[in-house]
């Protein structure tokens, strides 16, 4: 498969349906300017930006990424390996989609529907326990699921099925993926309403302060040179409350001192021989390591083409900041996988960490994480020492990669075992992913 | 004749599933569809094995397993308990009420045959 061709069948689909490139990059979460690089294949993608592309673009994620008879055969694997009990005839993948492109379109229709809602059970679990509509709904969608589970399994597992009983489970399949698709949609309506909610009972000041700088993008010019950290919070705060406010102020301030101590002028070339790559800048650039790193994570967009991730958290481990990777979920609600390298280096402050990660499930993709834990605000004697770390996350340079450390976003919605950190159950069992 | 299975379950379609499997796996099948009177489905024609769904219109799984229990002649009867939650705390609650075995929605049918010929001494 070419990745380079994946890039030129967004742009053609994009095109097709009339969409501006600003219109689907917000769709699928992403930087405009990230989605151009993406469509003139000068990005590799895939996972789960692939899918978010595709749902927005309305079709299935392996049609971008290869032809519609090989994406049919593939699905079918992919479907294959998911199960749990039955043992398709994988080596006869082809000769079933040929002999049978109906029943075999059909099977595959169901796995790529399952998956999808799959994705999205474990992208709502941090929010089930705290909002009952939300968890009777997912409740819901599972009986369905394994309503179709069932009566598919029995179609294409049982050889001599007579006409009228297969007639009765299509027919029920027909049903519930009716009833998925208006489930869905319900779910859909309200989760949009209650975004749109102007009083969101859950919204925590952090909360408040990421999306005001999500929506700001990664670089707030005001703080270059001599800037003003008040200025600006007046451009990209003035919808937050007093205390997401406050918070947005402290780390505007954190910023702009950032940029004294490394202006753009002294980066830009270093970056341009090295690229973002903290260990070889801090050879260069003689600077505190979480300066670094929280510079690096709020840069423009031409300076750093592939986006960042930047996590912090204080000593109890509480994330007080977040700039999130699409690929790379942050938990707003539980604690963070305490396999998370930030927490490593919590634990030896001054010693800065690089490790490479993979995220757990069925969606993995690799990262290398560059963390440090280092003293925070100014030192006083007599006073409590703060100690707050710092993560930086990027897209591994070999998306092939399989790092031994598997980690998740938070117990609840990571599925992988065994997990010596692991302190609760997940949502979604084993098995079921 | 083969050794008899109630089902109490409110997804139609899922029923008409564990039906199928099971019967095809040797079982005589019966269902029954909601929570208010699953008791006395229950004591009308007692199973071999008992498939209870937690959530119910009407009564919730547990609270049919409690009373279940209660009854003297009930006590032993194997129950395969389902439910869209697999959460430990559910997992226990059910345990607690007298599931004799838990099993978490999605499941697959293999999954299904072999707890009910287990639960069936089978």
């Amino acid at each position: 498969m070419s990745e380079a061709r994946t890039g030129s069948r967004i742009r053609t689909r994009r095109l097709e349906k009339r969409m501006k490139q600003a219109e689907l990059a917000r769709a699928a979460g992403i930087s405009a300017s990230y989605l151009n690089l993406i469509e003139h294949n000068r990005r590799r993608i895939g996972g789960a930006l692939l899918t978010r592309l595709a749902e927005a673009l309305g079709v299935a994620p392996d049609l971008l990424a290869q032809g519609a008879e090989a994406a049919l055969i593939e699905r079918l694997e992919a479907a294959a390996s998911a199960a749990d009990d039955a043992q398709p005839e994988l080596a006869r993948s082809e000769e079933f989609s040929g002999q049978f492109p109906g029943w075999a379109a059909l099977v595959a229709e169901q796995a790529t529907r399952i998956a999808a809602l799959d994705h999205a059970l474990t992208r709502l679990g941090d929010r089930m326990t705290h909002d009952p509509h939300l968890a009777a709904s997912m409740h819901d969608l599972v009986s369905i699921i394994t309503s179709i589970r069932s009566s598919a399994s029995i179609l294409a597992e049982t050889g001599d099925l007579s006409p009228e009983w297969r007639a009765r489970f299509d027919r029920n399949i027909h049903e519930d993926s009716r009833r998925l698709s208006e489930a869905g949609a319900q779910l859909v309506a309200y989760l949009d309403a209650a975004g749109e909610a102007t009083q969101d009972p859950v919204l925590s000041p952090i909360d408040e302060m990421v999306r005001a700088f999500e929506a700001a993008g990664p670089h707030i010019p005001e703080l270059e040179q001599d800037g003003s950290p008040e200025a600006a919070l007046h451009r990209i705060g003035q919808d937050l409350g007093p205390a997401a406010a406050a918070l947005a102020l402290r780390w505007l301030r954190q910023m702009q001192r950032d940029a004294e101590r490394l202006p753009l002028t002294q980066l830009g070339p270093a970056l341009a021989q090295h690229g973002p790559d903290p260990g070889a800048l801090s050879e260069e650039l003689d600077l505190p390591a979480d300066v670094l790193l929280r510079r690096l994570a709020h840069l423009p967009p031409d300076m750093v083409p592939e986006p960042l991730g930047l996590v912090i958290c204080d000593a109890a481990g509480a994330l007080i900041y977040r700039r999130e990777l699409p690929d790379f979920p942050v938990p707003h609600y539980d604690a963070a996988c305490a396999l998370w390298p930030l927490f490593e280096a919590l634990s030896r402050p001054g010693v800065p960490i690089a490790r490479d990660v993979a995220t757990a499930g069925r969606e993995a993709r690799a990262f290398r994480t560059y963390s440090v834990a280092s003293p925070a605000g100014r030192a006083r004697y007599g006073g409590a020492a703060r100690v707050e770390a710092v993560m930086l996350i990027r897209s591994h340079p070999d998306p092939g990669a399989e790092p031994a450390r598997k980690v998740g976003p938070t117990c609840r919605i990571c599925a992988h075992q065994p997990c010596a950190a692991r302190r609760v159950d997940p949502l979604v069992a084993p098995g079921t992913t | 004749m083969g050794r008899h299975v109630l089902v109490i379950e409110d997804e139609q379609n899922i029923t008409a599933a564990i039906t199928f499997i099971l019967s095809r796996d040797g079982w005589d099948v019966s269902t029954h569809a909601n929570g208010v009177d699953a008791l006395e489905a229950v004591q009308a024609r007692v199973p071999d094995v008992l498939i209870l769904d937690a959530m119910l219109p009407g009564r919730s799984g547990y609270d049919i397993l409690r009373d279940l229990r209660a009854a003297p002649d009930l006590q032993e009867l194997p129950v395969l308990m389902l439910t869209a939650r697999g959460q430990a705390k559910d997992r226990a609650r059910a345990l607690e009420a007298g599931a004799t075995q838990f099993m978490t929605k999605p499941f697959s049918n293999t999954e299904v045959v072999d707890a009910v010929r287990t639960l069936g001494g089978l």
